[in-house]
Parts: C-alpha cells; sequence; structure tokens
C-alpha cells in the first residue's frame, strides 16, 4: 500500500510538474468555452459536440449551476468536473450556514482553486484535468464576475476568456472586438467568439445568461439561432461596406 | 457510578471522614475534625447539581440596544464568586475589533478566551476575503463554534454588537448554542432589573446621549437591587466609524446623582436651656 503514497506530480528537473501540465493537454483537447462579463450581465458559451442520435442531450449539460448568482462552464476531463462541481455546490452552501451570506464568487473560484491545487501537492492523487470559466454577482455590491481557474489551481479575473479547444484564437478574437457591453450585446459578443472556432448553427452552441435580477437562464435552440442570424447579417452588412467604400472613394 | 473525587478533601492528617463522620485519626495528639458530607440519597448528582446551582447565576448585568444611530452597549464590573465580591473592576465589555464589541457575562475566562479567539477569526476573514465579516457571520461563527462545546461546560451569555455594512446588528449568543437577533437585550443575574428601565424609556430615535444616559440609568438601577452586580457602569456608543466608549462611572456616585440626600426637616431645634 506504501506504494500508492508516492507523490504522482514531482518536480522534474528543470522546475516544471509535467503532470500538471499534461492535465493543461487534456484541458486543450476539450471542448471550447467562452466567458463575456458585461456591465449588467454575464454570458457563458459552450461547444456541443454533435451528440449521438441515441442520446438524450439533455443529460449532458455543460454548464453548472454552483448556488442561486453563480454559475460554472468548464473545458476538460468532465467526471473530474462533476466532482469539482459537487464539492464547490457544497462549499456554497456551508459558508450561507457558517456566515448566513450568500458566497462571492471570488470566494468559490479560491475554494475551486485551492482544491486544484491540494490536488497537485497530494500523494497518490492526479491533479484535475479541467479548467474552469466562473461567473456571478457579488451579493454585496450587485457587481458582475468572470475567473478562471486552471489545472495548477492558479485563478484570476477576465473582463473575457476562453478555454478549452482553439482557445487561443477565441480569446485573440474578443481582444480585438472586446469592448463594454450590456444585455443583449455581451451575449452577441460570446456567440460570435464561439462561432470563429465552432460550426455555426444553434445546436452545436450552449449558452447560458446570467442577471442579477433573472438568475441563470440557458438559452432556447431558436434563440441562439435568431442571434446567430443577426451576427451573420451584421457580418454580411460590414463586408458589403468594405466592399462599397473603395468604389465610392 | 462516578468515582468520587476526595484529594479536595484530603489533608496532611490523613483521608477524609467515612462514615462515622467523627474523628478518625488521633496523630500525634493533634485531632483533626473530619468534615462532613451533605446528607443527600445521591452524592454524586449533588455535586453536578451544585456545579449547576453556581453556573446558572451568571452574577452580572450587561445590556445593548440598537436605535437610529447605532448601538448602545452597556455592562457593569463586578466579578462574584458565590457571595463573595472578587472584583469590583471587571471589564465586561470586550472590544473583538474597532467596530465590534461582546458582552461578557457566565464564567469570565470562558468569554474573555472565546471573544479573543472570535476576533483572531474575523481578522482571517478580513484578510482572506478583503472584506470586513458582518455582525451576522461574526456572530454565527461564534456561535457554531459554542454548539459544538455544547454540554462541556462552558457558561457564556454574550452579545455581539456592531456596525457593519447592513447597518447597526445585535445577536445574542450563548453556550446552549442559541444565537438570537434583536433589537434589545440584557444578560445576566441583573437583567430583570435592567430590562424594565430599558424597556420603560426606550425610543427608537434618540440622541447618542440620551441613549447612553438610558443604558447606564438601567444597568445603575439593577445593580442597586441585584446584589451581583454593582462596580462601575460602563457605556460604548457603535457607530460607522466603530465604537467609543462614553462613561464609565461608579455605581455609588451615581446613586446619589440620582437621589441626591434630602436634607430632612429639623423636627424640634435644641436649644440651650436658659441658666437662671
Amino acid at each position: 500500500m506504501a506504494r500508492y503514497d508516492r507523490a504522482i506530480t514531482v518536480f522534474s528537473p528543470d522546475g516544471h510538474l509535467f503532470q500538471v501540465e499534461y492535465a493543461l493537454e487534456a484541458v486543450r483537447k476539450g471542448n471550447a468555452a467562452v466567458g463575456v462579463r458585461g456591465s449588467d450581465t454575464v454570458v457563458l458559451g459552450v461547444e456541443k459536440k454533435s451528440t449521438p442520435k441515441l442520446q438524450d442531450s439533455r443529460s449532458v449539460r455543460k454548464i453548472a449551476r454552483l448556488d442561486d448568482h453563480i454559475a460554472l462552464a468548464c473545458a476538460g476531463l468532465k467526471a473530474d468536473a462533476r466532482v469539482l462541481i459537487n464539492r464547490a455546490r457544497v462549499e456554497c452552501q456551508s459558508h450561507r450556514l457558517t456566515v448566513e451570506d450568500p458566497v462571492t464568487v471570488e470566494y468559490i473560484t479560491r475554494y475551486i482553486a485551492g482544491l486544484q491545487q491540494k490536488y497537485t501537492q497530494s500523494g497518490g492523487v492526479r491533479p484535475f484535468g479541467l479548467s474552469t470559466l466562473i461567473v456571478g454577482f457579488d451579493p454585496y455590491n450587485d457587481k458582475p464576475a468572470l475567473y478562471q481557474t486552471d489545472p495548477s489551481g492558479t485563478f484570476s479575473a477576465w473582463k473575457a476568456n476562453a478555454t478549452g479547444r482553439n482557445s487561443n484564437s477565441m480569446r485573440e478574437f474578443l481582444e480585438k472586438n472586446y469592448k463594454e457591453t450590456s444585455g443583449k450585446e455581451t451575449v452577441k459578443l460570446a456567440i460570435r467568439a464561439l462561432l470563429e472556432v465552432v460550426e455555426s448553427g444553434g445546436k452545436n452552441i450552449e449558452i447560458a445568461v446570467m442577471t442579477k435580477k433573472d438568475g441563470l437562464r440557458e438559452l432556447e435552440e431558436s434563440e441562439i439561432d435568431e442571434y446567430v442570424a443577426e451576427i451573420e447579417a451584421e457580418k454580411a452588412a460590414a463586408e458589403a461596406a468594405k466592399k462599397g467604400a473603395p468604389k465610392d472613394a | 457510578m462516578m468515582k468520587l473525587d476526595m484529594s479536595a478533601l484530603e489533608t496532611q492528617f490523613g483521608a477524609p471522614a467515612g462514615e462515622d463522620g467523627g474523628l478518625l485519626f488521633d496523630v500525634d495528639g493533634a485531632a483533626m475534625p473530619a468534615m462532613e458530607f451533605p446528607n443527600c440519597p445521591d452524592f454524586d448528582r449533588f455535586q453536578a447539581k451544585t456545579k449547576d446551582m453556581v453556573k446558572n447565576k451568571r452574577g452580572t448585568t450587561t445590556l445593548a440596544f440598537i436605535f437610529d444611530k447605532g448601538v448602545i452597549v452597556a455592562a457593569d464590573s463586578r466579578a462574584s464568586m458565590g457571595g463573595y465580591i472578587s472584583s469590583q473592576t471587571v471589564r465586561k465589555i470586550i472590544e473583538i475589533n474597532p467596530y465590534m464589541l461582546g458582552t461578557m457575562a457566565g464564567g469570565a475566562a470562558d468569554c474573555q478566551f472565546w471573544h479573543r479567539n472570535l476576533g483572531t477569526k474575523c481578522r482571517l476573514h478580513e484578510l482572506a476575503n478583503k472584506r470586513r465579516i458582518s455582525v451576522t457571520g461574526a456572530s454565527k461563527l461564534l456561535a457554531n463554534i459554542l454548539y459544538s462545546y455544547r454540554g462541556m461546560g462552558l457558561s457564556i451569555g454574550t452579545m455581539i454588537a456592531g456596525w457593519d455594512e447592513k447597518g447597526p446588528g445585535l445577536y445574542y449568543v450563548d453556550s446552549e448554542g442559541a444565537r438570537l437577533k434583536g433589537n434589545r437585550f440584557s444578560v445576566g443575574s441583573g437583567s430583570l432589573y435592567a430590562y424594565s428601565v430599558l424597556d420603560e424609556g426606550y425610543r427608537f430615535k434618540m440622541s447618542v446621549e440620551e441613549a447612553g444616559e438610558l443604558a447606564r440609568r438601567a444597568i445603575y438601577h439593577a445593580t442597586f437591587r441585584d446584589g451581583a452586580s454593582g462596580g462601575c457602569v460602563s457605556v460604548y456608543h457603535v457607530g460607522p466609524d466603530g465604537w467609543k466608549k462614553l462613561s464609565g462611572d461608579d455605581v455609588g456616585e451615581l446613586h446619589y446623582q440620582y437621589y441626591p440626600v434630602q436634607k430632612t426637616p429639623v423636627e424640634q431645634e435644641m436649644t440651650d436651656a436658659s441658666t437662671s
């Protein structure tokens, strides 16, 4: 039994934790996920890989609710995600019990990141193979927040971020096109970022929108299709304007 | 059956008296009078019952109430061990941090230790979460700790008063695990007397001076009638910028302030007998 106590995550001679880096590889193979923070809205979007015909797609929800005011999307090993999400849900309730207040987004992110870090420094366990995007509203000042954690246990706050497959292209897109948005504009920005790397259409994307008033709401396929149609129309108009301008000049 | 702990009764002269109740040893001629055990059917429960009896006395008077300008916290300063006054200068209002106060009733050691412990936890919460802990949270932390020690003999009847983002907050927490939110509380053996004066004079809208004076009067009246309360009255005010001590007055002096000595009219004057 002593063999299983040996740490799986050990330093390499040049200072790397290979298990953590391999976990990041697993994340890079996971489905694309994007999060955008607006002034009064936060949006999570996840790529939906084509579901087999016989599978009930409702049982494969990719965006999880941690509490009334906090939601989480992740990229990587889904089974690890389930464990982490359950622990986070328990912690949200435990916090309500011990201090009679809902968690802040930062607190629960810190907890999840702490958990992920613990598994890089314990004997006989491997790190969690997922990065999470956590969104929510702080109960004290009603400000929206977006955080990201990764398998090494680091976390930070973001205005917009992406993780999973092709996250670099999505992040580039967001850096180029990010501006302060609110309401529907925030949703559109998230969908546009996802559409950079995902086949167009409501059946390939899952979007959840959270506002202070209405909490978390998953968009219907039809609503997503509407947004996509709007975006494509805008894109076409922009193209036409570009083509039109030089001629006029 | 519990094994009786006789160590307190042992003397240099030998073990305590047995059934005969009288002199047992005659050591070097000096006869040690043996102590009599109380004649009761169940000596084990007797000890526990004595502990209970002394414990619940909570010889003290503390009170706190919320009004429109914050929270007033007041307490006496007497510590008693049964009928013996062990101190007249006990600080029963404990400063947990610059914006939160706790009151002490029950076991002095228990109250002091757990309040300091609470202060530590509040500070750690501040550092970890980059925001002050609420009065709700602080009182819940303390109540959860006390609940886990329930039945182990802690004796604490405390009020946590403070000002946080939601405004003034006041909670009563005790060693049985109770935690109550409220606007007016008084804890201790003199609380009954303090309640009558406090409830009679309380209004939500008061100036800080009026509220402080109400608290002072309430504690004074409790010390007047309750033997286990006395010493001086300390009055604190917790406002949006934290707590501030308003006053600390000796109850003896307060008595003559409230009830100055009346000069009794002379009934008959003695005159010098005329010598003639």
